[in-house]
């Protein structure tokens, strides 16, 4: 196994302050827009997101929920593995809000779909964005698309993406493993 | 990850407490399904479940029926008295012919001790016991446990006392093996003719006197005395079974402490429990009930997940 480093650490902060920016550009004081961090991997950049919204950018109020979407995937029982839920922390209204759907990676687009079906038991959106750090190009199989990515990744079908995030894996950094 | 140690589950005896665990947090997050707006998620879409009711039941049934519809599993469902049983057809034909129609999984409830595990012998399905006779009642146990778990944070060194007919009572039988499993202490009471003769084998205490047995203990999982199942008289009369085993508020108010009281349902008031006590806070008889979807809805995904797609 061996592997390569993508982003270092100071290239996550520096892509994360981009994302942030970006997020501003088009929701302004997010009164009417909230943040879904996807279950398990997405949380991290939701909160990093948050937290630079409201450090550095003083953004008050910024909502945010964890979407976990275990029950609604499609690999249900086609794999050797039981699929393990996580939680799901949604504690606001999101019929007619603006949603930025939060993740780490975007590989073959299928939790994504997972996502937007997952998401309609809480209520009709106004509209659903999609922010990912590494959008993995070439790999997709169903037509989603970032609207805000921090990195376009050429990883072929043997690679493997791995975000590490300081609080959950001791540093911030982005690995393309070779396996 | 972690899955269930069983393809089946025919009793509280044949699974680990991991698997109870694995139950329980899975059931977790069901419980937040199941208080959303849209209460439905489509994990078992492509999973066909029959339940088989030998044997009367409402809340079971009900409670199972309502676990399969929220997890998007087609349903198909049967009981003896309307059926081909009355005209002779044995256990393994009735069955086969139900599945011969493609279906994934049993959930079945049966007078015969044992019904299950010969079922989980003879035929190709996943089976859910849902009672059988006066053996077990596993997912009673398991939402009873959860129960306890969500209302005093944890199982184990907890003190649990079963009250009432514990001869006849598949679900005293279950909860003892699923509280030992998970670290509780468990005593049962009631009347000396009432309590299986050797029942202080597998480690349950008995106490004859109900205001000691509440006295010890945190949790009272009250019993209802199950007439139907009595040939003969095992105590003189109603009203003298009610004076010594019911419970009543004034008796919960002059203990020291404020126990939790459990029934499974269906209640007889005023003869195990009184109305007060049944409608009090202490009581968490309609959590119980909303906890047994949950924990359905848990039991039946674990074991639809290890049901591969390709054996289709």
């Amino acid at each position: 196994m061996s592997q390569k480093v993508l982003l270092n650490a100071t290239e996550v902060h520096i892509a994360l302050q981009r994302l942030a920016c970006q997020l501003i550009e088009n929701h302004n004081s997010f009164t009417n827009t909230v943040l879904i961090g996807i279950q398990p991997r997405g949380i991290f950049l939701a909160e990093r997101l948050k937290s630079i919204l409201e450090k550095d950018y003083k953004l008050k109020n910024i909502q945010l929920g964890y979407l976990d979407i275990t029950f609604y995937r499609d690999d249900f029982r086609r794999g050797d593995k039981t699929l393990e839920a996580n939680t799901t922390n949604i504690n606001f209204i999101v019929e007619d809000k603006k949603i930025v759907f939060i993740d780490d990676v975007l590989y073959t687009g299928r939790s994504i779909r997972s996502a937007l079906t997952a998401i309609q038991s809480f209520g009709r959106p106004l509209e659903i964005e999609l922010l990912t750090l590494i959008d993995r190009r070439f790999s997709r199989h169903l037509p989603i698309q970032p609207d805000y990515r921090g990195r376009q990744v050429d990883a072929i079908g043997g690679e493997k993406v791995k975000v590490c995030w300081e609080e959950k894996d001791g540093e911030d950094a982005v690995y393309l493993v070779n396996e | 990850m972690s899955e269930l140690s069983v393809n089946h589950l025919l009793g509280i005896k044949y699974i680990t407490e991991a698997d109870i665990q694995l139950i329980f947090e899975t059931a977790d997050h069901f419980k937040e399904v199941i208080n959303r707006s849209i209460k439905k998620v489509p994990s078992l879409r492509d999973i066909t479940i029959a339940n088989l009711f030998f044997e009367n039941s409402t809340r079971t049934r009900l409670s199972f029926e309502l676990a399969e519809k929220r997890l998007s599993a087609d349903v198909i469902n049967f009981s003896a008295a309307s059926s081909s049983v009355k005209k002779g057809e044995t256990l393994i034909d009735t069955v086969n012919n139900i599945l011969s129609m493609k279906v994934d999984m049993v959930v079945m409830r049966h007078p015969n001790p044992g019904a299950g595990v010969f079922l989980a012998k003879h035929v190709n399905a996943s089976i859910v016991n849902a009672g059988d006779g006066v053996h077990e009642h596993p997912t009673q146990a398991l939402l009873d446990c959860y129960s306890i778990r969500e209302k005093l944070g944890d199982v184990a060194g907890k003190k649990v006392v079963i009250v009432g007919d514990i001869l006849h009572s598949r679900v005293a039988l279950s909860n003892i093996f699923a509280l030992q499993k998970l670290g509780a202490e468990v005593k049962v009471c009631g009347p000396k003719t009432l309590l299986p003769k050797y029942i202080e084998n597998i480690g349950v205490k008995t106490e004859g006197s109900l205001r000691s047995a509440l006295e010890w203990c945190d949790v009272a999982n009250m019993l209802r005395v199950q007439n139907e199942r009595m040939d003969i008289s095992y105590f003189p009369t109603t009203r003298e079974y009610t004076q010594q085993f019911g419970v009543s508020k004034a008796l919960l108010d002059s203990l020291d402490k404020e126990i939790v009281v459990m029934h499974p349902g269906p209640i007889n008031r005023g003869v195990e429990i009184t109305s007060d006590v049944a409608d009090s806070k202490q009581a968490i008889i309609l959590d119980q009930v909303q906890n047994g979807v949950a924990v359905r809805m848990a039991v039946l995904y674990l074991l639809a997940s290890k049901i591969k797609h390709n054996e289709d």
